[in-house]
């Protein structure tokens, strides 16, 4: 039995310890804790471009979010390279407890409506190029992406307060049911044919996205009406949980077009696009090939730490409430971000999600990067069989690779 | 009336309260649910994965 925990908070850090019957005496240091507070600066992105914008009166420097995202966070990623902080699983109980860290995800809830209203008002007051307006729907739709990762940590939680702030936050991007088809859906066909939101080997990420998003909605919808159904309400009642969000997006993206006119339109559309590609983004990578393979009696084998690419990098995972550290999530779905940890021997990416993005925007290249790795995997050790393939090109594949044969790792 | 523990996240079904939210209603047994129930919390775990709790 654990006998004593204590906890000491300093100024930079605090030290989680206890006394394990087995273990002895664990002690653990949390040296990311002030570093979560990033969260809080991080609407400073999207509207820098903006304040260059009236410094230096010139439209080119409402580029320089995007730059940030595609170019700085990548080499950060290289530069800073991989995050040593790993607390030990004994910790875990009194990580969770700390409700300094949640608090942080609440607060970023509010901030995900103030940016896209801010970006609305100067694209809706200010006198722009076309070129401009698309640079800051897509810089908009970028932050509002992390509004769905924060979903993404609230939605995966137990209080119901912190599920009710993930239907609030997932109306800025207007993607009001991935909470549901996520937690419900996703998690329980991860890494199977079966699942719209885990790519194939040989699927490209243009591919991909036709079949995830709507895949994702149907799939949402789905879930919810079979919910609604036991509890004998119809889809379209107010107690349908996906309509409440997207209710809170009307009344949001009404009220812009409304206040700021009909340059609104194409302005939100291209923000609500980039926004749930973002997520496609994500999805694209995590699973990217991965199997699940059948039991006897017709299940999936549970998820392992296997079905899920991950990325340790310190800089990203700080951006994105650990995300990366994705395996351990797919283990534990509602453990709380700040306790998610790494493991040795688990698919790794060479870089973070933001440089993996770009990759995947590139399809040759990411197929270069990304298909030797995947059957480099040791559960797969060049067995296609164990490989989540596209079926269209399944005869490419294994005539590049070779059926049941140990592929050519060059 | 029985209890029923998610192994992974400790979600407990209890057949006395049901689950309001899910639409199962106070005394439906564990063994009613769906076959192809999965735990409402984390959804990594099956129906048959749920360990009875000793009172």
């Amino acid at each position: 039995m654990l006998t004593t925990y204590t906890n000491e908070v300093t100024v930079m850090s605090t030290t989680y310890a206890l006394q394990d019957s087995e273990r002895g005496y664990i002690e653990y240091t949390d040296k990311k804790r002030h570093l979560w507070m990033s969260s809080l600066a991080l609407p400073l992105f999207p509207v820098l471009g903006i304040a260059l914008y009236f410094a230096f009166d010139s439209q080119w420097m409402l580029v320089i979010p995007l730059l940030f995202n595609y170019l700085v966070i990548p080499f950060l990623d290289y530069a800073l390279g991989a995050d040593e902080n790993n607390p030990p699983e004994e910790i875990v109980p009194q990580l969770e407890q700390d409700t300094y860290y949640r608090v942080l995800t609440w607060l970023t809830v509010p901030m995900h409506f103030i940016v896209l209203i801010a970006i609305a008002w100067f694209v809706g007051t200010q006198d722009l190029t076309l070129w401009s307006v698309i640079v800051l729907a897509l810089t908009a739709g970028s932050y509002s992406g992390l509004g769905i990762n924060t979903a993404h940590e609230l939605g995966h939680k137990k209080p119901e307060l912190e599920r009710f702030l993930a239907k609030i936050v997932l109306a800025v991007p207007a993607y009001g049911h991935f909470c549901i088809e996520h937690n419900r859906g996703h998690h329980r066909d991860v890494a199977t044919p079966e699942d719209p939101a885990s790519s194939r080997m040989g699927e490209s990420i243009y591919k991909f996205v036709l079949r995830e998003i709507p895949g994702a909605a149907r799939r949402g919808w789905e879930v919810e009406k079979e919910r609604l159904a036991r509890l004998g309400k119809s889809e379209w009642s107010v107690h349908n949980d996906i309509l409440q969000s997207y209710a809170i997006s009307a009344v949001l993206q009404g009220g812009l077009i409304i206040a700021f006119g009909w340059i609104m339109i194409p302005f939100l559309a291209i923000h609500n696009f980039f926004a749930w590609f973002q997520l496609t983004s994500a999805n694209y990578i995590e699973h990217y090939g991965l199997l699940r393979q059948k039991e006897a009696n017709g299940r999936y084998e549970r998820c392992q730490p296997h079905h899920s690419w991950n990325a340790n990098y310190i800089f990203s995972n700080i951006l994105l409430f650990h995300l990366e550290r994705h395996s351990d999530h797919h283990a534990n779905p509602t453990r709380r971000y700040q306790s998610l940890r790494n493991f040795d021997d688990i698919p790794q990416l060479p870089n973070g999600y933001y440089g993996m993005y770009i990759l995947a925007y590139i399809p040759w290249l990411w197929y270069r990067v990304m298909d030797k790795r995947v059957l480099a995997l040791p559960h797969i050790n060049g067995d296609l069989s164990k490989v989540n393939v596209d079926p269209d090109k399944r005869d490419e594949i294994f005539a590049r690779f070779g059926e049941g044969k140990q592929a050519a790792l060059v | 009336m029985g209890k029923y523990r998610c192994p992974g996240c400790e979600y407990t079904y209890d057949e006395a309260l049901g689950d309001d939210h899910e639409g199962y209603p106070p005394g439906t047994t564990f063994e009613s649910l769906p076959e192809d129930f999965t735990c409402p919390d984390c959804a990594v775990r099956y129906k048959e994965d749920f360990e009875p709790l000793e009172d």
